[in-house]
């Protein structure tokens, strides 16, 4: 089938979907846009995330049909965000980042939790993300990174 | 199959017919049940009707004392604005799997799915809730302790639709919910039980997740703590500790748990006795 | 400028942040086709016939291969090739590869491997060490199933009355990596071989073990390290390799394989599981008399670095504690479970879970505080370890304890373990506080002739002089990407440091693997840069006229900072005045001191430097349920020196966190061969709300022989985190513990297996 989708502002016209194939492999076999990881297809990694009219959800889980009509924002589309630039410089300076396959996925959940919760406590930081596994760091800079996002933020 | 692959219909009226018209489509809600299989090489749906734009199916509300949950009301939603109103269902959604899927699963995918470990049912079970099932012949209503028949089984004919759940609701109706998960979080449940004491309609709940081939009622329990509470239907009588152990024994010889990956069948029924006993605690907390 | 010790950070970080990094599995080359694996549904069977036919005939597939297709050694492996490509006769495991396929799309590829039809013949598997080694258990490889026994012996235990023995079988599971990023990578014809881009942790072991499967010379075959996502041991055995560069050289068309997770379960090598039997015999004050240890370690279907993974549980079976009476007998079999290799601390985690739950029971046992008990017996400088080898340099053993000795007390209140799930409000909960240390060796050991190499080159560039770096050495998230250019800036006060990708252009780094890379390719590096140093000297000296080797000779100071050569602090010249068009570059290989194989009752020099960490973990436990909350850990680590902080305390807190998971939760179960819970729903690794805060403390205790004094960093953190969770919880919960993972039920009561 043929689909339109609104990804990162921009309407995409994408040809011969497969009515079973997710919002995930069209953005990475279709758009090129390889920021949204695939590392479990099952939800529950986080690596996937992506913003579907303002929420974050595993892009693996959601049919790419579904997403017509929706405004998808992947982590290529949050260049320029405000919060999402200070999560990302935070990622970096505080050593969140190490092999970094989950870590578009930390910026995009992240980002939609800073949205919505700008001054979210640390527990309500931890539980926000719980659904992003990050198997190299023990998570410890990336709640420090959190942290001095939100202090940058705050300002 | 005829017309296109993908329908995603605007109002109940239209869900209904297409189910009607193609019942071998899949249903489609939130997507985190079928794109599991889909993205495991399981399930290649040659047709799918996207429940999710139907904006009938996406409210809730409180009508003569009965919450109704539109069928496409999503966990996140529940866990965020029903805390109040259903603490059990609420406390339950907060713990399905991660934000993301909160996000995106809804209740009536939960129920379309009918696994024994969903997270919802344990709740609807004890809360007396009601599925309501939709199809082009009109509506009925199923109690959820007769919805599930076993492993992603249920009662829900090839042409109904799960549409909403009914939930009585009122002051005087304590609820609690817990799961076993071996994580902290994003946990499919090992046991899971919710107990519910109705002051008003002295009426016990206890709904039991994973402890069996389907949701389960634990009927004996809620009667024998019923009966310890209101002895001959009278005036209540504060819960004794005893009470509270016979209560929690009798929910654990309802379940009939199994061996699996995530857990004994052992330990699975000492998990929902202590869950039934701290649950039933809570609840009479205030009244003893 | 950011030299070594400085925090810099990630040259990656950007790309990485915004998405933009190129993952192996993100490879895109137009006309390319997509692979997938056809793998056994057996543990063990016979394998009748292949049938490609239909598969063949499907749509959109251009080749499907099978043994038969192999043009060289059907085999590979790290050690012996023992491991075929694609399975001709038998297989041994679950998830076998039999036949490989490419076709246009990923879905048509995966369809066609469902119609290549295999009739099999089955076999009873061998699903223990037990089974394995029965007398009469049928051999699964030509020398039979016992992979390899190390037996080391020093002293006579038997001379010794000990006050108090303490005896205790441990079992430890099967830990996956798990990494994020599945195997995947590209593979194109180029004239005369193959290009693969791929992860790895080791391109050129990948190289050597591709030319014999293909037949080529290893030239025609260049290998790039495609961008990885983790690697934790799980890269460094071939994968997809074999497979990718097979189907592009038979369709003539690039391949491109991508595993899913189901299949990198199946796909790479596992942490051995582990029985280890102990006796510990110790004096009234604590002295530890004697230590007698047996571990059988499960190798799975083939040998991987089975050989070298048991030799490590055997030679830190005791800990770091001085004994000088040891036995010690560690053997690794096959059988037909899935393949066991490499996984970060590699033979020492398991060890560690058995000699550390011993010293707490023994502590126990003798009334000792157990920080006590194991300060009595540390490990100090010149000590010998079971294999005679002494301890060479300052120990950090005491100082780790007494560290974790004298932290603060945790004052958090008490968590609620299970989370938001709302099965406790405080019922059952009991608080335990557990310590845990543990060391292995950095470096390959064993006499294995173990070396990096570096080519660096200085250029001019906008009048500027910048450099490049080539190493072979496999950045899997590590940080050696970052410490690399830290090391040019400071050995040639160079700013501009640019690290070229890994290919097999320059010779081998090695592998990214046993905490080594900072310490070999690090030391190839800083050789290459003092070789370009010289050569600045040199050419400094014919432009200017000073005749340095006479200044350098009285004990003047050359310099290189800030991209001038200085002597004395007198600055002389620019770099860009010495640096020629052409530019300079210097190659370097860099090998550590030699050691020596295992000599009789396994004494020898078998290590080259010995790495150490400890942690304080303090838990939360729901007795009634089992169920348990880490709520803080303390990880001290000594690293000889740090080159960049920020980076080793992501190795402590990383390492700390998957022993987290070995502790808790992370177990891969086999069921007469079959994983049964290869996805990320029923294998569990730890969340953000599992991996409590911690603080790191770096102790810097030099060694004298390695550049820098740098020691691994990477491994040790995950070696006592296991084992310090393990004895929080088991005084939480007031009961002996004999396995990890902990399950719930381990705390009850109840059976344990029904």
């Amino acid at each position: 089938m043929r689909l339109e989708l609104d990804v990162n502002g921009q309407v995409h016209t994408v040809e011969d979907v497969a009515v079973w194939e997710s919002l995930l492999t069209v953005l990475r076999d279709r758009l090129a846009l390889y920021g949204s990881k695939n590392a479990c297809e099952q939800g529950e990694c986080g690596s996937c995330s992506v913003l579907v009219d303002g929420e974050v959800v595993c892009s693996c889980l959601v049919l790419a049909g579904q997403a017509e009509g929706r405004s998808v924002v992947t982590v290529e589309g949050l260049d320029a965000d405000p919060i999402a630039t200070e999560v990302r410089c935070a990622l970096v300076a505080a050593g969140g980042v190490q092999c970094g396959f989950c870590t578009p996925g930390f910026v995009v959940t992240a980002t939609g939790l800073l949205r919505d919760q700008p001054c979210a406590s640390e527990p309500a930081v931890r539980e926000a993300l719980a659904g992003n596994l990050c198997r190299c760091t023990g998570y410890s800079k990336i709640v420090e990174a959190i942290a001095r996002a939100q202090a940058e933020l705050g300002r | 199959m005829s017309g296109p692959e993908l329908v995603r219909p605007e109002t109940l009226a239209d869900l209904v017919a297409l189910r009607a018209a193609h019942p071998d489509r899949t249903l489609v809600a939130g997507g985190t049940d079928v794109m599991v299989g889909v993205n495991f090489g399981r399930l290649r749906p040659s047709g799918v009707i996207d429940v999710g734009r139907v904006a009938e199916l996406r409210a809730h509300e409180v009508v003569d004392g009965v919450l109704r949950i539109g069928a496409g009301v999503t966990f996140g939603r529940i866990e965020t604005s029903l805390a109040d109103v259903v603490p059990a269902l609420a406390t339950a959604a907060r713990g399905v799997g991660s934000p993301q899927i909160r996000a995106a699963a809804t209740i009536g995918g939960n129920l379309g799915t009918a696994s024994p470990a969903g997270d919802a049912h344990p709740a609807l079970i004890a809360l007396g809730a009601s599925i309501e099932l939709a199809s082009v012949d009109g509506t009925r209503l199923v109690p959820a302790d007769a919805y599930f028949l076993g492993p992603g089984r249920s009662v829900r004919t090839e042409r109904e639709v799960v549409a909403a759940v009914r939930i009585p609701v009122g002051d005087g109706i304590r609820q609690e919910f817990a799961k076993i998960g071996t994580r902290n979080a994003m946990v499919i449940a090992v046991a899971a039980v919710a107990v519910v004491v109705d002051l008003e309609r002295r009426r016990i709940g206890v709904g039991l997740g994973s402890v069996g081939p389907t949701p389960i009622r634990a009927a004996r329990a809620e009667a024998l703590l019923a009966a310890a509470l209101w002895p001959d239907g009278g005036e209540r009588v504060p819960p004794t500790a005893e009470t509270i152990a016979a209560f929690a024994e009798e929910v654990r010889r309802s379940a009939r748990p199994i061996d699996d990956v995530r857990g004994t069948a052992a330990y699975r029924a000492h998990a929902v006795q202590v869950m039934a006993r701290r649950c039933a605690t809570w609840c009479l907390e205030e009244v003893r | 400028m950011t030299g070594i010790g400085s925090s810099a950070p990630r040259p990656d970080g950007d790309a990485k942040v915004r998405g933009r990094f190129p993952f192996s599995s993100d490879l895109c080359v137009p006309g390319m086709l997509w692979g997938h694996t056809v793998r056994s549904p057996h543990a063990y069977a016979r394998i009748q016939s292949v049938d490609v036919t239909r598969a063949r005939a499907a749509e959109g597939v251009r080749v499907v291969l099978t043994a038969a297709d192999v043009p060289g050694r059907n085999g590979f492996g790290l050690v012996v090739d023992d491991q075929p490509v694609l399975a001709s006769d038998v297989v041994r495991y679950v998830g076998e590869p039999v036949a490989v396929v490419a076709a246009a799309t990923p879905e048509q590829a995966r369809r066609a491997a469902a119609l290549v039809e295999v009739a099999y013949t089955e076999l009873e598997p061998l699903c223990s060490v037990e089974e394995a080694l029965a007398p009469d258990a049928p051999a699964l490889h030509p020398d039979g199933n016992l992979v390899r026994t190390i037996d080391i012996r020093r002293g006579a235990p038997s001379r010794h009355a000990a006050d108090v023995v303490v005896t205790g079988t441990y079992t430890v599971g099967m830990q996956d990596q798990a990494p994020l990023g599945t195997e995947s990578g590209i593979a194109m014809p180029t004239s005369g071989g193959v290009r693969l881009l791929a992860n790895s942790q080791w391109i050129h072991a990948d190289r050597n073990q591709l030319a014999a499967v293909l037949d080529l010379p290893p030239a025609a075959i260049d290998v790039t390290l495609a961008g990885v996502g983790g690697a934790f041991g799980a890269r460094e055995d071939i994968t997809l390799h074999a497979h990718l560069c097979l189907l592009a050289l038979a369709s003539g068309r690039p391949v491109k394989m991508v595993y899913s997770r189901e299949e990198s379960f199946v796909g790479h090598v596992h942490r051995h599981p582990a029985v280890l039997r102990y006796e510990h015999g110790a004096r009234a004050d604590g002295t530890l008399l004697y230590v007698r240890c047996e571990i059988d370690m499960d190798g799975g279907a083939y040998a991987s670095t089975s050989w070298a993974v048991v030799s490590n549980a055997a030679a830190f079976a005791v800990g770091p504690y001085v004994c000088d009476d040891v036995e010690i007998r560690a053997r690794v079999a096959y059988t037909n479970n899935p393949p066991c290799g490499a996984m970060r601390g590699f033979g020492a985690v398991q060890a560690a879970v058995g000699h550390e739950a011993q010293m707490d029971r023994l502590a126990d046992a003798l009334g000792i505080d157990p920080v006590e008990l194991r300060l009595r017996n540390a490990l100090d400088e010149g000590d010998l370890l079971p294999t005679g080898q002494p301890l060479r340099g300052a120990s950090p053993v005491r100082r780790i304890l007494e560290e974790l000795r004298d932290l603060p007390p945790v004052a958090a209140p008490l968590a609620v373990p299970g989370g938001t799930a709302n099965v406790t409000r405080g019922e059952g909960v009991v608080r335990g506080t557990g310590y845990g240390i543990g060391f292995k060796a950095g470096g390959m050991p064993e006499g294995i002739r173990d070396y990096a190499t570096a080519w660096v080159r200085l250029l001019r560039r906008d009048g500027e002089v910048v450099a490049q770096v080539r190493t072979a050495a496999a950045e899997i998230g590590q940080g050696l990407s970052t410490v690399v250019p830290q090391i040019v800036r400071t050995e040639l006060g160079v700013a501009d440091v640019t690290v070229l990708p890994a290919d097999t252009s320059v010779g081998s780094a090695g592998s990214s693997s046993a905490s080594r890379q900072t310490y070999m390719t690090g030391g190839a590096v800083q050789a290459a840069c003092r070789a370009l140093r010289e050569q600045l000297v040199e050419r400094a000296h014919e432009y200017h006229g000073h005749r340095f080797g006479e200044l350098l000779e009285r004990g003047h100071d050359i310099s290189l900072r800030d991209g001038m050569l200085e002597l004395d602090d007198t600055t002389l010249l620019g770099l860009d005045d010495l640096v020629p068009p052409e530019g300079l570059e210097a190659t370097r290989r860099y090998d550590h001191r030699p050691t020596t194989p295992f000599g009789a009752d396994g004494q020898g020099e078998p290590h080259v430097q010995f790495i150490f960490a400890g942690h304080r973990a303090v838990a939360d436990v729901d007795v009634e349920t089992g169920l348990t909350r880490v709520v803080q850990l303390d990880v001290v680590q000594d690293v000889g020196r740090a080159i960049n902080p920020v980076a080793v305390e992501g190795q402590m807190q990383g390492g700390t966190a998957q022993g987290v998971g070995l502790a808790l939760m992370e177990e891969i179960q086999v069921e007469r061969g079959r994983i049964r819970n290869a996805s990320f729903t029923d294998y569990l690794v730890p969340t953000i709300l599992d991996v409590p805060p911690m603080t790191t403390t770096i102790l810097e205790l030099p060694d004298p022989e390695a550049p820098y004094g740098v020691k691994g960093a990477g491994e040790p953190a995950t070696i006592s985190s296991t084992p310090a969770v393990m004895s929080a919880v088991r005084r939480a919960a007031g009961r002996d513990l004999f396995r990890v993972p902990i399950r719930p039920w381990d705390l009850t009561d109840l059976p344990t297996e029904s």
